[in-house]
């Protein structure tokens, strides 16, 4: 089963961290193929940035996907220029305080979402963290890894004295993101 | 580690042991394989898509006791790399674009003075600056005919992160072995992608090194064979550069003093030589990878990101029951063109995908002139990568099927 999630922001919130985080969860401890990709050139300096991460139980041949079936933004440059990459049906991940999807030009999707930054600043006192709060969020919304896998990759791509800091961050999203999925199915 | 990898290679994976499992880039894995390989001199220009490779270099080598360079544009850089050659160190550099043009004069002295190195072009999109940030295949027939003169070129393309390293391995043991220059194709796409590769303990990989003088005690002695490799003698070693064991032999008048020939015999000898040593040992440096070619009446052949694509294109087409297969090819040239011709055997359709205007599908051509096989292309110029679909929709009878599909 190939799954594909692509996750945009604007350059500096961590995105492609989160991206890399992600892929390595799967690719190393999740026992899973991955192909991580990301936008790339000037482009991606202060403006809007992605990553692409395909998840596979077979070889990954094409390392490439348009249409996400899982599509994460994290800002509204990032919602306008990547929300029209969603595939019919796809779920949609937003920072809810970040991202007014009114204006944009979305298939029919499943909308989810958390204000995951401000969930950092308020919880953790650090904006900085916004991303695994997200990553946390995508881990519970899409089921691409599972949270272990996760974890193991957070702990062994961060700086030892954050890794608990971190990890905090990723299960307030992962929580967060179990709550909303339940509601949306109930 | 993918042993049938490391065998279409021909590494022997006996003895290799895995250090650590990692998740990177294509760019990073070249200078890991290069640093495997003993590559202890880089030299280079930063340049995208491949400024990963001179960023991952300015920290790796210093680690490795190695020297990194950063000179002051890509004519420097290749320069700088002969001279390290010349002295006996394992070196390369890496560009893209307009980089690998200016290279263009070095990389020919490499091949036609025999100077071990390698040089790694990432492939960004189109001619004159093209586009930076995005990938392309367009560089093929330059990376064979770049340089002036009448030469053999060995060019190598990965089609993953892991095979990058092992390629970029791969490459310096033949340049050591073959003592030239080797050019290793890669694109944009695969060296910002990152997958997961098997990194092996460094101690435990095959490497080859240049024949010196000192190994090879007949050195000092030209001996007038087509295919011979003269030792290496390295500056500061000792030997005379005039009538010693080594002398470039792009100044053939000096090369040969003392061999018996002269003038315009020694120039035929040299250009044939340099011909030789590389085609008779074509065993030795072409690779390429055959998937369900036995029978197949539709033969896809791809390089690159392309042939993954392709075998995308080909399973599928399997599966709607047209005999397809795949020859991916990691050695561009020398030209394998008897396994193109072995392949095709059966084949009525050729389809050769790349993103360029038919720059193999020009040698595929050539290889297949006496076959009656049709031969055509996928070509994309515009930075969007080959649809599976486009390759499939080539192949009449899958396009009546997409058709009759549409239509229902």
């Amino acid at each position: 089963m190939r799954k594909e999630i692509r996750l945009a922001g604007f350059g500096g919130q961590g995105i492609i961290l989160a991206g890399y985080i992600l892929g390595k969860a799967a690719g190393l401890y999740a026992d899973k193929e991955a192909v991580f990709t990301q936008s790339y050139g000037p482009e991606a300096r202060g403006g809007a940035c992605a990553a692409q991460v395909i998840v596979s139980d077979e070889p990954v041949d094409y390392p490439l996907f348009d249409e996400a079936e899982f599509l994460v933004l994290m800002s509204q440059e990032a919602a306008e220029k990547y929300g029209p990459t969603a595939k019919i049906g796809a779920t949609v991940l937003i920072d809810t305080e970040l991202v007014d999807l009114s204006s944009v030009d979305l298939p029919d999707v499943e909308v989810l979402g958390a204000p995951f930054t401000r969930i950092a600043e308020q919880d953790f006192g650090l904006r900085i963290v916004a991303n695994i709060v997200m990553l946390g969020f995508v881990t519970a919304a899409t089921g691409l890894v599972e949270r272990e896998a996760a974890e193991e990759a957070i702990r062994t791509e961060v700086k030892e004295r954050f890794i608990d800091l971190n990890l905090r961050a990723f299960a307030a999203g992962l929580e967060r993101g179990q709550q909303i999925v339940a509601e949306a199915v109930a | 580690m993918d042993h049938s990898l490391l065998e279409r290679l021909q590494l022997s994976p006996d003895g290799i042991q895995i250090a650590n499992r990692r998740l990177i880039q294509g760019n990073e894995a070249i200078c890991e394989g290069a640093i495997a390989a003993g590559v202890h001199f880089y030299a280079g220009y930063p340049i995208t898509p491949c400024t990963e490779i001179a960023e991952q270099m300015s920290i790796r080598q210093p680690q490795v006791g190695g020297v990194y360079l950063q000179m002051e544009d890509e004519v420097g850089s290749i320069n700088a790399v002969m001279g390290a050659s010349l002295t006996g160190k394992k070196a390369m550099t890496a560009t893209a674009g307009p980089g690998i043009s200016l290279m263009q004069d070095g990389i020919g002295w490499t091949q036609t003075d025999e100077i071990p190195s390698l040089i790694v072009n990432v492939q960004r999109a189109g001619p004159g600056l093209g586009n930076a940030t995005r990938s392309g295949q367009m560089d093929v027939m330059q990376a064979r005919w770049g340089p002036n003169g009448d030469r053999e070129a060995v060019v190598l393309a990965p089609s993953s992160v892991e095979e990058a390293f092992w390629l970029t391995l791969k490459s310096v043991n033949l340049s050591e072995r073959l003592r030239m220059g080797v050019i290793m194709l890669t694109e944009g796409l695969l060296g910002l992608m990152r997958e997961v590769i098997d990194l092996p303990d460094f101690s435990t990989v095959p490497i080859e090194d240049r024949i010196t003088p000192e190994s090879h005690p007949d050195a000092g002695q030209y001996d007038g064979s087509r295919t011979e490799i003269r030792p290496f003698a390295s500056f500061g070693t000792g030997y005379r550069s005039i009538n010693g064991a080594w002398q470039p032999p792009g100044q053939v008048s000096n090369y040969y003093a003392g061999s018996g020939l002269s003038g315009l015999d020694a120039q035929d000898y040299n250009i044939r030589r340099l011909h030789d040593k590389v085609l008779s040992r074509r065993d030795e440096l072409t690779f390429t990878e055959s998937s369900e070619t036995e029978d197949a009446e539709v033969l896809l052949i791809a390089f690159g990101t392309q042939a993954r694509v392709a075998r995308f294109a080909k399973d599928e087409l399997r599966r709607q029951g047209v005999k397809a297969g795949l020859l991916r090819l990691v050695t561009l040239f020398p030209f394998p063109e008897e396994i193109v011709r072995a392949a095709a055997a059966n084949a009525k359709q050729v389809i050769v995908p790349e993103m360029n205007l038919g720059q193999i599908r020009g040698e595929v051509s050539r290889a297949l002139r006496m076959h009656d096989a049709e031969i055509v292309g996928v070509n994309h110029v515009d930075s969007t990568y080959i649809e599976p679909d486009e390759i499939i929709s080539m192949v009449p009878a899958a396009a009546r099927r997409q058709r009759e599909g549409a239509a229902v």
